[in-house]
């Protein structure tokens, strides 16, 4: 069953586009995931589909509720983990649940309990009755996600779940969210930019850059869509060596970045001998190569053309800087 | 569903109260900030008598200003809290959740008005222990409606500012360049009598001279340009307008 669907929904602010007609759907009890950079419009999609946002065109069931026409139907059923921390830091973690439950109108013995095995579940029960202000980056996030559960919700959104979290506090929120598909069965519909995150979490992915998906699969077959096996080397003449390449039968993808190749291929350490012997008879000097599986960062490079890393760092105008400043003084 | 309501409405309400009550330095403040203009101002122009000011002190005359003053600071910044609300992201939280916003905005505004209500109260019975004579138990009742009125009208106001406004910087700009002189022209330091007339004329515009007036006729009976019955009526028909543009702004805001 399909608990989220979406049929070419769009936002436009003053002629831009931020989510540009997008389809896709999330099967109940999945984890699914957006990936993409900063400002591929995943923040806007979850926007649209919590009720705050209305789309400019399209539409989008959540739970089966239509995200325009039964707001507090779908309100009703989702728990949203926002991208920036949305606590009353003035009142303890346990207030918060218990005016989240409230709003959700949940009766008082079941208030109580919930707010028990939600702290339990996120190891926070030492911290209840201390004001959030009190609180480290990576509890905050923690009651967030527990604040987000209070009410059983069908889906529970979560964005940018780690942004920003070291990596100890990371690893400790990814075991929470698959403990709580799990134990609770929720369905988590996340974003993130960070590929390792993607990977650890989500049962299927979809890359969206610029407002588009460019592909929805699970992420081993995204993977595998790109050879088992990715050799990247780097060489003298690398126009001369893809062409030739590119007749060979053995190879599933090949393709030229600035300063180096990647290639796809099946049993990839088998390959380098054959690929350094072409290259010779060719009078190639390879410089470097080597062999690895596949990540998301190379399914993610092949759609894009571009690293979700670079990207990134590009749109921070001071790495920008940095790094220019870096080359100059090379 | 209207059960989810009462309850929604309650819950901004126990917020807003829980917030108030649990950092005493911030009431301290709030209460020392009139009573430090009632003190010195008040001493200051103790034996000062404006022409045509009938109460035998000034700060007889001074003091109905000042508690309408409190009430009106407090509320107002309660309303604008909202702006806090919103750059701190709480705001979606609570817009997240499966109830209306016209709950959102009544449990908002009836617990600003509270805690501005509360100090209220403590200023005015300071006010009566310095022994300033009240105009019997049914001005005192007046008092006590005027403060509920002033209360809403002005976290009305705040809602206003704080869906308008961009960025919670602004904030203290508008006090100073809207809030203030409306304030001084409003009868609460002196009387508007000595005005040129034009500028008497124009008081009447001003919403916050029929809170001060108002308050000054049904608390010590004296000094009123208008019976309190007509500043009441005024009161109340800004108080809708205010409340209504208010929370008609807020629903149209986007988080």
């Amino acid at each position: 069953m399909d608990i989220i669907k979406t049929e070419k929904l769009r936002k436009e602010f003053n002629g831009f586009t931020a989510v540009d007609d997008i389809s896709f759907s999330v099967k109940k009890g999945e984890i699914f995931g957006f990936l993409g950079p900063n400002g591929a419009g995943k923040t806007t999609t979850i926007k649209m589909l919590t009720t705050l946002m209305n789309p400019s065109s399209g539409s989008a069931t959540v739970a089966g509720f239509d995200v325009n026409k039964k707001r507090n139907d779908v309100r009703q059923n989702i728990g949203v983990v926002f991208q920036e921390p949305a606590l009353d830091t003035e009142l303890t973690g346990k207030e918060n649940l218990d005016f989240h439950a409230r709003m959700y109108a949940i009766d008082s013995d079941k208030r109580k309990s919930r707010i028990e095995e939600v702290l339990k579940l996120v190891d926070l029960e030492k911290k209840k009755d201390e004001y959030v202000k009190n609180y480290s980056g990576g509890m905050k996030r923690r009651l967030e996600i527990a604040r987000g559960l209070m009410h059983f919700p069908n889906v529970l959104f979560l964005d940018e779940p780690t942004l920003g979290l070291d990596a100890q506090t990371r690893r400790a929120i990814w075991e929470y969210i698959k403990k709580m598909n799990k134990e609770e069965k929720t369905t988590i519909f996340l974003t993130t930019h960070y590929m390792d995150e993607a990977d650890f979490l989500c049962d299927r992915v979809g890359i969206i850059n610029k407002g588009k998906i460019l592909v929805i699969d699970t992420t081993s077959n995204l993977k595998n869509s790109i050879g088992n096996d990715i050799i990247t080397l780097s060489c003298t003449n690398m126009k001369k060596l893809i062409d030739k390449l590119e007749k060979e039968e053995w190879i599933k993808k090949i393709k030229k970045h600035e300063s180096f190749v990647t290639i796809g291929v099946e049993k990839g350490e088998e390959k380098i001998p054959t690929i350094i012997e072409i290259a010779q008879k060719l009078n190639i000097k390879i410089k470097s190569i080597n062999l690895r599986k596949p990540t998301l960062d190379d399914v993610f490079l092949s759609f894009t053309g571009k690293s979700i890393s670079n990207e990134g760092a590009a749109d921070h105008p001071w790495k920008k800087h940095a790094r220019r400043e870096m080359l100059k003084n090379r | 569903m209207l059960i989810n309501e009462l309850q929604a409405m309650y819950v901004m309400w126990l917020r807003q109260m829980k917030r108030f009550l649990r950092f005493k330095s911030r009431i301290f403040m709030t209460i020392v900030q009139p009573l430090f203009f009632l003190f010195i101002l008040g001493s200051g122009f103790r034996n000062i008598s404006f022409p045509g000011m009938q109460s035998e002190n000034f700060i007889y005359f001074f003091a109905p200003g000042i508690v309408a003053m409190s009430i009106m600071f407090s509320s107002m910044f309660t309303g604008v809290s909202v702006m806090w609300d919103k750059e701190f992201g709480f705001l979606q939280e609570v817009l997240v959740a499966p109830i209306s916003r016209m709950s959102i905005i009544l449990g908002r505004t009836l617990g600003g008005a509270t805690t501005a209500l509360i100090q209220g109260l403590i200023i005015l019975s300071i006010v009566i222990g310095m022994g300033i004579p009240i105009a019997g138990p049914v001005g005192l009742a007046f008092t006590l409606i005027f403060m509920i009125f002033i209360a809403f009208t002005a976290v009305g106001f705040g809602l206003i500012l704080a869906s308008k406004m961009r960025d919670v910087q602004s904030f203290p700009l508008i006090m100073n360049i809207v809030v203030m002189p409306l304030l001084l022209v409003s009868s609460a330091f002196f009387p508007l009598k000595n005005l040129p007339p034009i500028a008497t004329n124009l008081a009447l515009l001003n919403p916050l001279f029929y809170m001060v007036d108002g308050l000054r006729g049904s608390m010590i009976g004296t000094d009123n340009m208008f019976p309190p019955i007509l500043d009441l009526t005024a009161l109340i028909i800004i108080c809708i307008a205010m409340l209504s543009l208010g929370s008609y702004f807020f629903s149209k805001s986007e988080a």
